[in-house]
């Protein structure tokens, strides 16, 4: 018996077998279509129908070959003269970005855990980052906050530390660097501290080699971005 | 090991990583050459047209605000470019492919018939939809674009989108019933 046309339902479905065939529709969806399909013979034979066409649409496009390398070349020619004209401004590593495709392969449950611990760790240790502040400022190499959050000359960058360094490691780490920090984390919105390392502007390469070099001591950084 | 996801690409692209632009391209570009010359029906047109999508790409990353799968706007951008180019081609141009310029390897219906070949038929009359008809065709079964993926590629409302696509393929039952294939439906 023929029941399509004669019940909108039906009609709706029909017009889903599209989706169904390349499996495109939500669960509910589907679902409502595998229970259509399975009592109506007519149906079925429509939904046969789809899959042919579906079939011979693929095979069709598959049929239409590939652009040559050319159109790669003149993309990658066209990103260079941009480059050559206005470069932008990228992050040294995209740590961010790497960081974020880390925890994305975490369990939620295990990152709910992880992201708990460090965020108790990184309290303490910005408590006692900033008791020693209070009785040593700003000597370069020492952990001292600058009172200004404006700073117009020289060149910074945002470093978050491992939350097990101590505060005799990031007092050394700093020295050895001659930086001096100069912004809590509650204030910079990658949430790491900000330091600074000279009180004159360096050349950008030479920010990134500094930074790399801290990037190294990965016992005690965990992530650092440039700053303008 | 898991391949680097589309949205993370995009994110190092933002940041002018070209390896990650690299990568994008070699992921995408040949679907996304296809969906173009299927609307272009040239295949030097569309291989330019390409190369000015992923510029866009280059341009707007730091724009993309992961709303839509990565693969919808790259085709929502193809299928601007696409049309933007067919409105600048010369009249005289269009009239010529269509009639009949369409490049395809498939045999003319009669042809196919006497081959007793039904694929080779329907692939030849899938290239005789219009623009509009192979477009939403080629969305919904090759390039695998739910409803609401295709409202937002063609910028039509998802009722329509189903409306277009079923007569889309009632066309494609018309055209195949004049190369003699009676399918009964609709």
């Amino acid at each position: 018996m023929n029941m399509l046309n004669k019940e909108p339902e039906r009609f709706d479905i029909e017009a889903l077998l599209p989706w169904h065939a390349a499996g495109t529709l939500s669960r509910r969806d589907a679902d409502r279509v595998e229970q259509a399909l399975a009592s109506d013979r007519e149906l079925q034979r429509r939904y046969a129908l789809v899959r042919e066409e579906f079939a011979e649409t693929i095979h069709l496009n598959e049929s239409l070959g590939a652009p040559s390398s050319r159109a790669m070349e003149k993309l990658f020619a066209a990103i260079d003269a941009e480059e050559a004209r206005a470069p932008r401004r990228r992050a040294s590593f995209d740590l961010a970005g790497r960081i974020s495709e880390f925890l994305a392969s975490f369990t939620p449950r295990t990152l709910a855990w992880s992201a708990t611990a460090a965020a108790v760790a990184i309290v303490v240790q910005a408590a006692v980052i900033t008791t020693v502040v209070v009785k040593d400022r700003g000597a370069p190499g020492t952990i001292g906050l600058a009172g200004k959050s404006q700073h117009v000359d020289g060149s910074y960058v945002v470093v978050s530390f491992v939350p097990q360094a101590t505060v005799a490691e990031i007092t050394k780490f700093l020295g050895a660097h001659k930086a001096t920090v100069v912004e809590a984390p509650t204030r910079t919105p990658l949430g790491g501290y900000r330091i600074k390392l000279s009180d004159t502007k360096l050349p950008d390469d030479e920010v990134t080699r500094i930074a790399k070099q801290m990037q190294d001591e990965s016992k005690i950084v965990s992530f650092i971005a440039l700053q303008p | 090991m898991q391949a680097t996801s589309d949205e993370v690409l995009i994110g190092r692209i933002a940041n002018g990583d070209r390896l990650a632009m690299q990568v994008l391209f070699a992921r995408h570009h040949v679907r996304v050459f296809r969906f173009v010359v299927r609307l272009v029906r040239n295949e030097t047109t569309a291989e330019d047209l390409i190369s000015e999508v992923f510029l866009d790409v280059w341009r707007q990353a730091d724009r993309f605000e992961g709303r839509s799968a990565v693969t919808t706007w790259l085709l929502s951008i193809a299928r601007f470019k696409a049309l933007s180019a067919l409105r600048r081609r010369p009249e005289e141009e269009l009239d010529e492919e269509t009639a009949g310029a369409i490049e395809d390897p498939s045999d003319d219906p009669e042809v196919a018939l006497e081959k007793k070949d039904k694929g080779a038929i329907i692939r030849k009359c899938l290239t005789g939809l219009s623009a509009e008809h192979r477009e939403i065709i080629d969305l919904v079964y090759y390039h695998e674009k739910s409803v609401e993926e295709v409202a937002e590629i063609v910028g039509i409302p998802e009722n329509t989108v189903k409306t277009r696509m079923f007569y889309a393929r009632k066309k494609l039952a018309e055209l195949l019933k004049a190369a003699g294939i009676e399918r009964g439906w609709p």
